[in-house]
């Protein structure tokens, strides 16, 4: 049996902040549609072939991105392969535990990947070196370092910058082998740099990157995730209120809007 | 022989004076050398050397008046959380006296009490009781969470720094010595309180910082006040 540890929220606070955001006003001063400060750093781990760390407020999140050889999936011959996995460290929220990982660390990694996987942020078949027998395989892994809500923008951000900061070395084919030649260096292939915008329902209000504490109080949360061009390439609905077509409509409009700003950070 | 000075920032394992000081709170003797035994700041009082930590949990003590958030019912008490690691229970009978009563009709989780510490027993069992002036149920007003180490510098001199809080704010504001504050006043007021609450507890370590408050205050507080000349300030009833 996995049981999640519940925050029980005063009834006081849950008040306050639902009455602020009936006003259109939020606890920490910023508007319905204001991201926190975001910052964001490139190439900050030595050892991994692409890095990054994503700061969204309190938020924070580092990525490492570390290739290897390996054998496609029967099923795909000629592609490579991106692979996420997130890691909620104990000491990045008190209601995170050691151990295997839970609900919301795969909802985490799952989002993530949906997300850059149908965003295609990678041109994967360019990572084939032998169809059907050798292709890169890019390992994605992030790490929460501090939780104060919003991790599937943050990571996403993150992660995307990460990709675009990633050199593997290149790799040919010489009489059947595999030769890896570690004096060059290639980027990764990029198609597309798709983002993430996440809402929060709470008393019948959009808030976008919602903090803990709008985390902890909301009825719902739908995070969609956005090409350059505008199409939509992952979404994903939580908590146990729903949405109405208009709600999801509006959100859409505003995800196009800050994705765009967003992207700015990439730059 | 003192190798610190008075509010000196130390971390563990810095040796403080040799033994002919007494060791105080978040210290230790190591062979006949005073050391810090916490990230803190030095106090010395006669030959009393202690540091006091610059982050610190709360830790229970009996007559202390807390503030605490109800996260359970059982059968005759109710558990809180009072922001420690150790949690408080209020038993029924200290509400209801020898009547029978459904619990949550009193109090339902989610609730935020004003409480008193009756008792710590060896196992750090937190018994805690709402008889005196002032203690119960709140109603409205928002939570700030500062570290409890801070409180009183947050109090101030026999309440002047919090005394000036409330004066300027017109908030009414209540500090449990776990380091849960309450505020209730105007929305814009209580944020003015937090902001000023929450930059209380990132400087308090500094000196000159009733000026620092009042200053921000004034400023924080200059603003609203421009903002509203057209509209005649409303008297506001205390309590």
């Amino acid at each position: 049996m996995v049981m999640t540890m519940v925050s029980i929220v005063p009834e006081i606070t849950r008040r306050s902040i639902t009455e602020l955001i009936r006003k259109g006003e939020r606890a920490d001063g910023r508007s319905p549609d204001d991201y926190r400060d975001i910052e964001l750093e490139v190439g900050i781990i030595e050892k991994a072939e692409g890095s990054a760390r994503v700061k969204m407020g309190n938020t924070q999140i580092m990525i490492g991105i570390k290739p290897q050889i390996g054998e496609p999936f029967a099923d795909t011959p000629n592609v490579g392969v991106l692979m996420t996995n997130s890691e909620l460290l104990p000491m990045a929220s008190p209601t995170f535990e050691p151990g295997p990982p839970d609900e919301r660390s795969v909802e985490l990694a799952r989002v993530t990947d949906r997300c850059l996987r149908e965003g295609k942020v990678i041109d994967l078949e360019k990572l084939c070196i032998i169809e059907g027998e050798k292709v890169w395989m890019i390992f994605l892994d992030l790490h929460v370092l501090d939780y104060d809500g919003n991790l599937m923008d943050a990571a996403v951000l993150g992660s995307v910058a990460a990709i675009l900061n990633t050199k593997i070395p290149t790799a040919k084919v010489e009489n059947d082998k595999i030769v890896i030649d570690e004096e060059n260096f290639m980027e990764l292939p990029i198609k597309e740099t798709p983002l993430m915008c996440t809402f929060a329902k709470i008393g019948g209000e959009l808030v976008i990157d919602p903090s803990l504490d709008e985390e902890n109080i909301m009825d719902a949360r739908i995070s969609i995730g956005m090409r350059e061009d505008g199409s939509i390439c992952a979404m994903q609905k939580g908590g146990e209120m729903p949405f109405t077509n208009e709600e999801i409509i509006k959100a859409i409009g505003i995800t196009s809007q800050k994705t765009g700003e967003l992207r700015k950070h990439l730059k | 022989m003192i190798f610190v000075e008075d509010k000196n920032l130390v971390v563990p394992g810095d040796v403080l004076a040799d033994d002919e000081y007494h060791t105080g709170r978040g210290t230790f003797k190591e062979g006949n050398k005073i050391c810090s035994s916490l990230v803190g700041l030095v106090a010395v009082r006669d030959k009393k050397i202690s540091v006091i930590p610059l982050q610190s949990k709360y830790i229970p003590k009996r007559g202390d008046v807390v503030i605490g958030e109800i996260t359970d019912i059982r059968f005759s008490m109710w558990n809180l959380d009072i922001n420690s690691p150790y949690s408080g229970f209020l038993p029924a009978s200290d509400v209801f006296g020898k009547e029978k009563r459904d619990l949550s009709k009193a109090f339902d989780v989610g609730d935020v009490l004003f409480l008193r510490v009756v008792d710590v027993d060896e196992v750090k069992k937190v018994k805690l009781g709402l008889k005196g002036r002032g203690l119960g149920k709140f109603r409205g007003g928002i939570l700030i969470y500062i570290t409890p180490t801070k409180v009183p510098r947050l109090i101030g001199k026999k309440g002047s720094m919090i005394n000036m809080i409330k004066d300027e704010t017109k908030c009414d504001i209540i500090v449990g010595q776990n380091g849960v504050v309450w505020v209730k006043g105007k929305p814009e007021m209580e944020r003015i309180a937090e902001r000023v609450i929450n930059m209380i507890e990132d400087q308090a370590h500094t000196s000159g910082l009733t000026d620092r408050v009042r200053n921000m205050l004034y400023e924080l507080l200059g603003k609203e006040i421009e903002d509203e000349e057209e509209v005649p300030e409303p008297d506001i009833e205390e309590g």
